[in-house]
């Protein structure tokens, strides 16, 4: 390795300040946990990929012709389970959140930084149990597990799938439980909560989310094991149960968790946005409160997944009400983020791209959030592809590209290199247009009402699904790129100044990397987090540097 | 190569839905255009490289969040005062014409008519006529699903599910399951038949069926031992059947339910879930020893001793 010598050279940092393999693996460093946490999830976004590619392939032709029946169950429930826990779940908060709120609010570390250790190591073992049940044979109720069909139908591993979850559920929790704690005692002196940069707002919200939600996630992964395993009656009617229970539980954690992706997303948006706009956020209060309302009112929204299943006309009408709530403060955060470019100074640099790619795929995927809210329409609509493309939208074109943007915003301080900007331009139009031609076809299909899970499907939809697997190819290319350029930037690419884009916040007043103890002196905050300004194309340093 | 993009509808509920989703469309379309459109002028015009005026930003943003704020929220309520309405509409039977028999199990939808038509992943209805389906599963969670009528209802195993459409256009349509239920749930699929009321009635009575679905019930209702108790020389203490479809029904807790399919399946079921007021709670239960088909059957029977309450 050429780079050794000159990153020995370098001040000491929390990369080259210990060489060992141990004082990587028993590290209380946040940043170091979140590259260990970046390591982990970059390996399971590839596998939930890789049964993504499968799918779109076997589905070029209408009669399916790549897998079995089982094998495609299998792998559309391994796609769901890696992709919503192993890697949307923990994917902003465990690897962005981790290194930079401690960094954003002036703190030497998180609260508890064993625990943050421990919650990578309990990830990890949850992952290898999800991905023993791969290698033993794959998992075949789906990712929702919905009963009976999950406790005595499937003879997949669904069991040991479940305990996955349910201990994945810890490393939420004890990552959600540092970053609140942080938040509220930690922050230096001045950094008053509006003065906060709104990624903590976001983070802090969705910590809120995951505290009050896992544990229903916990409790219903619980309770299906014991009736797959003991045969005690809760949700299979056969034993006296109520398979719309299960349902109602699943959902109330499952709606939750769509906002655990979400609201982290839009923390790294309004940090990209104001930055390359060189301007302060639009309604900087009421982003902060329009987080909170969503992170509240996500919690009354559940049933909207059930408009089909033979729950009450009544309570279908309040959550079609409160889902149509919902959507209020989403569309205030998209307009408060075009308001930021009015006389912005605009530069067009690969975060700003994701980011401005991720407005555009998340109004979409709001907008069409807003028809399947429409009790009526979900009638139609409700287990089509219509729904898949929605909450891809959502999920990949919103969090997945917020999530590129806050990785490439934030590399030069994380690794203390730049990448190569036209890469990673061209990675980003890639990333765009190959999303379109994947999803959009797939609103299309399931309006004309070709169901999801199908392993085969009516000939005259074909046109469509060509279209989705050729974009999903581009996309594929477009996922691979970064993998290569980033970790090319790695050994050869220039080094990184500490605020290489003029930026706001305290995580730039340090080096590039920061030290193991990040700064040398408590930073002391005197005014709000976005003082860009727009006219000069600067801000207004902060504190001069913080680590000398 | 003609693209399908827009699906004729066939049935009342396809054209209530294709003018709601055509509405929601349109005000989706103008959402963004306003948000796309002005990022694309603020993106060109305030690049970074041009020299316009960016002095004084507006300072009263509030104004602006108020505005939008309430904007989204009226435009919002609308929609969903109109979506709500069409679902209570959709999914509240009218009195209908004709009602049927649903059982799905994997992988296969299984039908029954009144007068003991059976068939199997294919449903004969005649064109205009209001019918209501009564469903049940036999194993797992099943949807049934008919794109061209924009109609689907989940089939939980547990309860009856009911849903009714009223087609407006003879073909063959679409059948689907909708909810993954297992290996073939890609071949849970059949089809819709719509005829007209003439060739429908020639239809059934080309089918053979000896025993109306009534008829057929009545029998089990014999030899599962139901008429012991229930039957008009019974001396035993039970509550008679006739008359008892749609009408309401004290309970000895103080409350009142509708007889409805719902009502009907429980009591055979699970009979001490809902005991009839002035009864004794001696019925056994019948869980697990009859099939949800037989189930049905019995019940066509019991409705069929009321013909005159149809059961909202």
């Amino acid at each position: 390795m050429t780079s050794f010598a000159d990153t020995a050279a370098l001040p000491k940092n929390y990369l080259n300040e210990r060489w060992s393999v141990r004082s990587w693996l028993l590290t209380t460093d946040h940043k170091r946990i979140a590259l260990l946490y970046f390591a982990s999830i970059t390996m399971f976004f590839f596998i939930g990929g890789f049964a993504a590619t499968l799918i779109r392939l076997h589905l070029v032709v209408p009669s399916g012709g790549l897998l079995q029946p089982d094998t495609y169950n299998r792998m559309f429930t391994m796609h769901g389970v890696v992709m919503v826990w192993f890697f949307l779940i923990p994917s902003i908060p465990a690897t962005l959140g981790n290194f930079l709120v401690p960094l954003m609010i002036g703190a030497r570390d998180l609260a508890f930084p064993r625990i943050n250790l421990a919650s990578w190591y309990v990830f990890n073992v949850s992952g290898a149990m999800v991905l023993l049940a791969l290698f033993m044979g794959g998992i075949d109720s789906g990712w929702t597990f919905y009963t009976p069909l999950s406790t005595t139908y499937t003879n997949g591993y669904v069991t040991l799938a479940l305990l996955a979850v349910f201990i994945n559920g810890f490393s939420t929790l004890m990552t959600a439980l540092n970053f609140v704690v942080t938040v509220h005692k930690m922050r230096a002196p001045g950094m008053s909560w509006f003065r906060l940069p709104l990624f903590i707002w976001a983070l802090y919200a969705t910590s809120i989310v995951m505290l009050l939600a896992t544990p229903v996630l916990a409790m219903t992964v619980l309770l299906v094991a014991l009736e797959r395993m003991a045969g005690v009656g809760i949700f299979d009617p056969a034993l006296g149960g109520d398979p719309l229970l299960f349902q109602h539980m699943f959902w109330f954690y499952s709606h939750p968790a769509v906002y655990i992706m979400i609201l982290p997303a839009m923390g790294v948006i309004s940090e990209v946005i104001p930055c390359f706009a060189r301007k302060p956020v639009f309604g900087y209060a009421g982003m902060t409160y329009a987080l909170m309302a969503i992170a509240v009112i996500g919690f009354l929204v559940w049933g909207h997944h059930m408009f089909t299943a033979g729950i009450s006309v009544f309570s279908a009408v309040v959550f079609s009400l409160m889902s149509f709530l919902v959507a209020v403060p989403s569309a205030i955060k998209v307009f408060n983020w075009t308001a930021t470019l009015h006389k912005g100074r605009i530069s067009f640099q690969a975060p700003m791209l994701y980011a401005l790619g991720f407005i555009g795929l998340f109004t979409v995927g709001g907008l069409t959030g807003l028809i399947v809210a429409t009790a009526a329409l979900d009638i139609h609509l409700q287990d089509t592809y219509f729904v898949i493309a929605h909450f891809h939208y959502v999920m990949v074109g919103g969090a997945v590209s917020a999530f590129f943007a806050g990785l490439h915003y934030w590399w030069p301080k994380i690794t203390g290199r730049l990448y190569h900007e036209i890469w990673a331009q061209i990675a980003a139009g890639l990333m765009f247009l190959g999303f379109n031609l994947t999803f959009f076809p797939q609103f299309i299909l399931g309006y004309l009402g070709m169901p999801r899970r199908y392993y085969t499907y009516a000939p005259e939809w074909q046109v469509w699904n060509v279209l989705s697997s050729a974009g999903a190819s581009i996309l594929a290319v477009a996922y691979l790129m970064p993998l290569f350029y980033l970790s090319w930037s790695l050994f050869r690419a220039e080094r990184a100044a500490p605020n290489p884009w003029r930026a706001t916040g305290l995580e730039w007043q340090t080096t590039s990397p920061p030290a193991e103890d990040n700064f040398s002196r408590t930073p002391t905050v005197t005014e709000g987090p976005y003082e860009y300004n727009s006219s000069t194309g600067g801000c207004v340093a902060q504190n001069g540097a913080l680590y000398e | 190569m003609w693209i399908p993009l827009w699906p004729a509808s066939s049935a009342i509920s396809g054209n209530v839905i294709n003018a709601l989703f055509t509405a929601e469309l349109v005000v989706c379309v103008l959402i963004l255009a306003l948000v796309f459109g002005l990022i694309w002028v603020f993106c060109i015009r305030y690049r970074h490289s041009t020299t316009v005026d960016r002095g004084h930003p507006s300072q009263r943003s509030w104004v602006f969040e108020i505005g939008w704020t309430s904007a989204t929220l009226v435009a919002f309520l609308v929609l969903f005062v109109w979506g709500a309405n069409a679902y209570v509409w959709l999914y509240e039977p009218p009195r209908a014409d004709l009602e049927l028999y649903v059982v799905g199990k994997q992988w296969m939808w299984e039908i029954e008519h009144p007068g003991g038509q059976r068939e199997i992943n294919a449903l004969h209805v005649p064109n205009g006529k209001i019918v209501r389906l009564v469903m049940a599963s036999q194993d797992v969670i099943h949807s049934f699903f008919i794109p061209a009528f924009r109609m689907k209802h989940d089939v939980v195993p547990g309860q009856l599910e009911t849903m009714w459409f009223q087609p407006t256009q003879t073909g063959t349509y679409r059948l689907e399951c909708t909810e993954f239920c297992g290996t073939e749930h890609a071949h849970m699929t059949g089809e819709v038949i719509v005829m007209t009321p003439a060739a429908y009635a020639e239809w059934l009575s080309n089918q053979g069926a000896d025993k109306t679905l009534a008829a057929q019930g009545e029998q089990l209702f014999r030899n599962y031992g139901c008429s012991g108790c229930h039957g008009v020389n019974s001396t035993v203490h039970a509550p008679s059947l006739v008359g008892l479809y749609g009408s309401l029904v004290h309970l000895n807790d103080g409350t009142t339910v509708r007889a409805d399919e719902r009502y009907i399946r429980d009591s055979i079921l699970l009979p001490r879930s809902q005991v009839v007021a002035g009864f004794a709670p001696v019925m056994p239960s019948f869980s697990g020893q009859i099939s949800e088909a037989d189930t049905l059957k019995i019940l066509a029977y019991i409705q069929s001793l009321n013909p005159s309450g149809n059961a909202p």
